[in-house]
């Protein structure tokens, strides 16, 4: 490992101030930039350690019934808290999908949305990687890419956003918390995380410094409590990350969908919300057919960017079960193997 | 959880006390309280770190190497690289016997594989150390490396341990063109990596001549010998402790290049050097369970008997040595066949070169085999379990011989039974659970050879009464430190708290690899057979005493118990061993033992152990994702000396054979054939949520021919079946037949 300095700040302003030296990096628990520096693929020369400012540790339920999460809530405590939980389970079900229950007693909210892909090689510093080293080339094409993008992919780079909770939270028009050194600012999920274009080192909207200091969860969005689930198809039945994965959310009113979210994980370098198939939904009855439709529009544009076109016809069979299963309300209580296709399911949610 | 079926005490068994009974492991506590000293966890004064230089080219030479920069960066001391390499006695490639692997000791800038150490940074600390390594930012010639099985094909002179690498009987063509019907099937299994949880390590000091490692290993012996050669050292120079292994799986069998390069940097440095692999770096130097490509052809008559079958295995081998996986013999002791041929065609690839992994061969070729009769099965229209009893083979079929014991029909039989297996239906894709998801039930026979090693052992009883056992054992997590103790205390006639049991450290007596599930069947009858002799030279001097009270017993006989002789026909009448030893004035009385195999025996019998593995797999119908809802195996392995270590190593195994079908895969990028998986994040071994419930049944069998304590091997047999069983469920769930291992959720998309 590279020496580096390691900064304890103690307000966010001074995190701020410390970061934006150039070739700093925010640390909060580490789980994943820690494996990427002992990897020698992320050699910052300055640590600013954010786990112990004061005042981002809160799960808030704001005046209007939106929820605040402070940047250093830990992935299971967020998941567990029962206020939260309660109006928006998707996101609760998709964190305890994550990882182990280890990792997510560590990690927290702003590292979760700040993790980086898991794209083999990027982690090996022996290969090409325009995110790792720009314009040195992108090895996963024309490699193992199974696992890569299908959608909103470049000739640059193919790799996918891994997180599990920023699907739900995409679904669900999360905002984002933004402090530097220009003052706070608020940016919708939606448009935090960057498509890879020429320039796949960038990926998202952060300023050098600039720190996440929380998630906001508007109060429209409690609005689809009573049907909303996360499903993560995987190659095992934990302790994996999404091969492709789908947060579905409706509000039904007698029969009919009022309104859809959905967002795809697995499938490109953000999670990746799918306006068109919401449309799609919008005053369709809740129906296979409904689903199928939406599915196919989720992935019009879809293509393989390697040895994996399976993940488009996956993709839409995920879909169509994320829709189904929100259809079908959201379970009394949280399953014993959260967002499987291993979890209880109601009759006829399986087609063939 | 599962249900044991206690073996009853059999009619060999002299005394009886220990063995059977299910103990707990007598270091267990130290495990998990952190006070088991494993090797990494020694700190000798003056240690340095040293950390390998893994090849990030599979194929070409080191054009430079900064070793300044390294030197220069903080805590450094040493750089070892082909140019200061300090000298050895022998040629690391030098080759003796199959069992010694070729090694690369910084020989020259030829890089052969991905993860070759190309040199070794050596420093104040791991982090310097690793950082030097970072520094040196090897630059190379790289040429394009072969990495599938595609290449050129060679016929091996021998496969594994130097067995034969083609076999055959009978007129098999023939018997093939004229079946009734014919199943020809191709089988993929991918490369695996032994990943113990404790990597590979060493801590090497030199004082002297002299030459103390910590270091795990499955063969004190033979890791001794081998470093002696390399080194130019006398064997009892070197002491090596292996007190506790953070499991071995043959990766720890003979000493790995990455141990080797740690003691050269302890001599080049003069100070005492410890060498731990990360993670990444088991995906390398230290063996691996090669690629194999396996064609299998069975040939059936109308009544669903098979006719013929041949078994051709392509496998990979590198480009320096020769291990070439022994796939293709699995089925010679299976079922019963008028004629078979198995063969073995082999591709050198620029990998490490392949070794032995728990069950080498046999798993390999159990998933594949065993799937071809789950094929065959269904092409004679029969139930897979009706179809292996039609073809039970009461005599080995490649050789004819008596089994030395078989008690493979119970097994399938208790195995089923407790599984339910009657009700399955033919077809596949005719069940569901619940919510609509596919059900599937396959099964497989287990079998792995009954073989031993030559082992030895030394046995005290000491004036107190108290007894000593030494043997160089070896405890990979398997629970040799009990179970051995548990067979020394019955050799002994002592209870288990009256036993000192010493192993683990290379100054005892060899005991014998641990490896080809041998060790507590060679050690064993090594330990036993050294409490017999001294038990024999106690009772001469009690019978032949007039002051003992055994005086003249010698005909009707004794019995050693509890620390005691006693009189065969009046338990009344005995001694105890400090009386005896006491009144001879006598410190203590001392015998040695040996255990190995007996040739006439192995002459005459086919050894084995057998088993049947039952396996429901839920398939979800839509995305594919795959659970094992049950697993049911059922073992017959001789005597079992600990069933509660038994029952470990059948779950372990199975486990181990679900990660064959459902999970486990080294991915090679092929441009650069570098290893894009290496790391437990994304290299796949099952978690506990993958497999809802599992038993494993101990069969009872009495074997008199295997050795003298009638015991089998348990530490393999698990793998074998268990993968073919996951793989037919899948089937037998979907109707999809996934030929290419691990089976994964988009092979079932359909
Ligand atoms: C074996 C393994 C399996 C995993 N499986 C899953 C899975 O199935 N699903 C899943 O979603 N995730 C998975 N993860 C990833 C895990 O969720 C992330 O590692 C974790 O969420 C990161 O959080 P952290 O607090 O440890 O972040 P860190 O590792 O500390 O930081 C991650 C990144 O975020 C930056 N950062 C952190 N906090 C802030 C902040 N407040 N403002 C600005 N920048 C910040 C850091 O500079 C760094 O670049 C897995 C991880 C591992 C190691
Ligand atoms: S896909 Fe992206 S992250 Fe992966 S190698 Fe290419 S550029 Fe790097």
């Amino acid at each position: 490992m590279n020496r580096f300095d390691y900064i304890r700040p103690k307000n966010v302003a001074e995190a701020v101030a410390a970061a934006s030296e150039p070739g700093s990096a925010y640390l909060a628990a580490g789980t994943n930039l820690l494996d990427l520096m002992k990897g020698g693929v992320s050699r910052p020369e300055r640590l600013v350690d954010v786990t112990h400012l004061p005042g981002l540790d809160r799960i808030e339920t704001l005046a209007d019934g939106a929820m605040r999460i402070g940047a250093l809530v830990k992935n299971s405590e967020l998941a567990y808290d029962e206020a939260f939980s309660a109006r928006f389970p998707a996101v609760a079900e998709a964190l305890l999908s994550g990882a182990s229950a280890q990792l997510r007693n560590a990690a927290t909210v702003g590292g979760n949305l700040l993790q980086r892909t898991r794209c083999a090689y990027f982690y090996d510093t022996a290969s090409a990687c325009n995110k790792r080293a720009p314009g040195s080339g992108c090895d996963a094409i024309g490699g193992e890419n199974h696992g890569h993008a299908v959608l909103g992919w470049s000739e640059h780079c193919i790799a996918t956003h891994p997180s599990d909770f920023c699907v739900p939270l995409t679904a669900l028009g999360a905002i984002v918390k933004i402090e530097g050194k220009d003052g706070r600012r608020d940016v919708p999920i939606t448009d935090f995380y960057l498509l890879p274009g020429d320039t796949p080192d960038r990926e998202n909207v952060l300023s050098p410094g600039e720190m996440i200091v929380g998630v906001r969860l508007p109060a429209e969005a409690a609005g689809f409590a009573a049907n909303q689930r996360y499903l993560k198809v995987r190659e095992r039945t934990s302790y994996a990350f999404a091969v492709v994965s789908a947060a579905a959310a409706l509000r039904i009113e007698d029969g009919t969908i009022a309104e859809a979210r959905l967002a795809l994980g697995g499938v490109a370098a953000r999670p990746w919300r799918a306006i068109e198939a919401e449309a799609a939904l919008a005053g369709a009855p809740a129906s296979r057919a409904s689903f199928e439709k939406a599915a196919e529009a989720a992935f019009a544009d879809a293509r393989p960017s390697g040895d994996n076109a399976y993940k488009i016809a996956l993709g839409k069979r995920i879909v169509t079960r994320a829709l189904a299963m929100a259809a079908s309300g959201t379970p009394e209580v949280m399953p014993a193997l959260p967002a499987s296709p291993f979890a209880p399911l109601s009759e006829g949610v399986i087609h063939v | 959880m599962s249900e044991i079926a206690q073996l009853q005490p059999g009619p060999r068994m002299r005394h009886g006390s220990n063995i059977g009974q299910p103990l707990t492991r007598s270091e267990g506590r130290l495990k998990v309280t952190g006070g088991a000293t494993y090797a990494a966890d020694n700190h000798p004064d003056g240690l340095l770190h040293a950390v390998i230089v893994p090849a990030s080219i599979a194929r070409g030479r080191v054009v430079s190497l900064d070793v300044a920069a390294a030197k220069a960066h903080p805590g450094v001391v040493e750089v070892m690289t082909p140019e200061n390499r300090p000298p050895l006695a022998m040629d690391p490639y030098e080759k003796s016997n199959p069992l010694m692997f070729r090694m690369n000791l910084l020989k020259d800038d030829t890089v052969r594989y991905a993860g070759e150490p190309i040199a070794v940074v050596v420093a104040e600390t791991l982090e310097a150390a690793k950082e030097g390594a970072i520094l040196l930012a090897p630059r190379y010639e790289a040429e394009r490396p072969e990495v599938t099985l595609d290449g050129d094909v060679f016929k091996p002179q021998a496969v594994g341990p130097g067995m034969p690498a083609e076999a055959t009987k009978g007129d098999v063509e023939a018997a093939l063109a004229s079946a009734a019907k014919r199943v020809e099937a191709t089988y993929e299994t991918p490369p695996q990596y032994h990943n113990a949880m404790e990597p590979h390590a060493v801590v090497a000091r030199f004082d002297g001549d002299k030459l103390q490692l910590d270091m795990p290993t499955q063969g004190l012996a033979m890791s001794r010998m081998r470093i002696a050669g390399l080194f130019g050292l006398k064997p009892e120079n070197i002491h090596i402790r292996s007190p506790f292994l953070g499991g071995g799986f043959g990766s720890k069998g003979s000493v790995s290049s990455p141990e080797a390069l740690g003691i050269l940097a302890a001599k080049l440095t003069g100070r005492p050097v410890k060498l731990v692999l990360a993670r990444e770096e088991m995906f390398g130097s230290v063996g691996h369970r090669g690629q194999t490509r396996q064609t299998i052809k069975l040939g059936l008559d109308e009544t669903g008997a098979l006719t013929a079958f041949d078994h051709l295995t392509r496998a990979a081998t590198s480009r320096f040595d020769d291990f070439v996986e022994p796939a293709s013999g699995v089925g010679q002791a299976l079922y019963k066949v008028p004629a078979l041929h198995t063969s073995h065609e082999a591709v050198r690839i620029d990998t490490g070169t392949p070794s032995f992994m728990r069950a080498p061969g046999e798993a390999s070729g159990s998933i594949a085999f065993e799937s071809a009769i789950d094929e065959a099965a269904f092409a004679a229209g029969m139930d897979p379990l009706a179809f292996r009893l039609k073809n039970y083979a009461d005599v080995e079929p490649i050789s004819d011989k008596p089994f030395s014991s078989k008690a493979l029909k119970e097994c399938y039989r208790e195995g089923a039974e407790r599984f339910g297996w009657q009700d399955r239906p033919l077809e596949p894709r005719q069940m569901r659970d619940g919510s609509g998801r596919l059900l599937g039930w396959g099964m497989g026979t287990a079998i792995f050879p009954a073989l031993m090693f030559q082992g030895n052992a030394r046995a005290v009883i000491r004036r107190d009464g108290s007894g000593v056992m030494e043997a160089g054992g070896h405890d990979m997590g398997q629970g040799a430190w009990t179970a051995l103790a548990q067979i020394a205390a019955d050799g002994l006639g002592l209870p288990m708290e009256a036993l000192e049991f010493r192993s683990g450290t290379s100054d005892l007596p060899d005991a014998g690899v641990a490896g080809g599930s041998t060790h507590t069947a060679t050690a064993g009858n090594a330990i036993y057979s050294a409490g017999a002799a001294v038990i024999e030279k106690l009772t001469a001097l009690a019978v032949g005493d007039e002051r003992s009270p055994l005086f003249g017993a010698g005909n009707v006989g004794v019995i050693a118990r509890d620390g005691r002789l006693i009189r065969q026909d009046d338990e009344g009448v005995g001694e105890s061993y400090a009386d005896i030893l006491e009144r001879a004035d006598l410190d203590e009385i001392e015998g040695s033992g040996q255990g190995a195999g007996d040739p006439s025996a192995q002459e005459a019998y086919a050894m084995y152990a057998h088993g049947a593995v039952f396996a429901e797999v839920a398939v979800d119908p839509d995305l594919g994702q795959m659970r094992v809802n049950r697993l049911v195996g059922a073992f017959a392995a001789g005597r079992v000396i600990n069933p509660r270590m038994v029952e470990s190593q059948y779950l372990g195994g199975m486990i181990w054979g679900l990660s064959f079908a459902l999970h486990e895969k080294a991915v090679h990028d092929r441009r650069s054939g570098r290893i894009m998986n290496a790391n437990f994040g994304e290299y796949h071994v099952p978690v506990n949520a993958d497999l809802q419930g599992m038993e494993a049944i101990l069969v009872a069998e009495d074997d008199p021919h295997v050795n003298p304590l009638g015991i089998k091997g348990v530490g393999e047999i698990g793998i074998t079946g268990t993968g073919a069983a996951i793989a037919n469920a899948v089937w037998h769930a979907t109707g999809i037949r996934v030929r290419r291992f691990p089976i994964g959720l988009a092979d079932l998309l359909g």
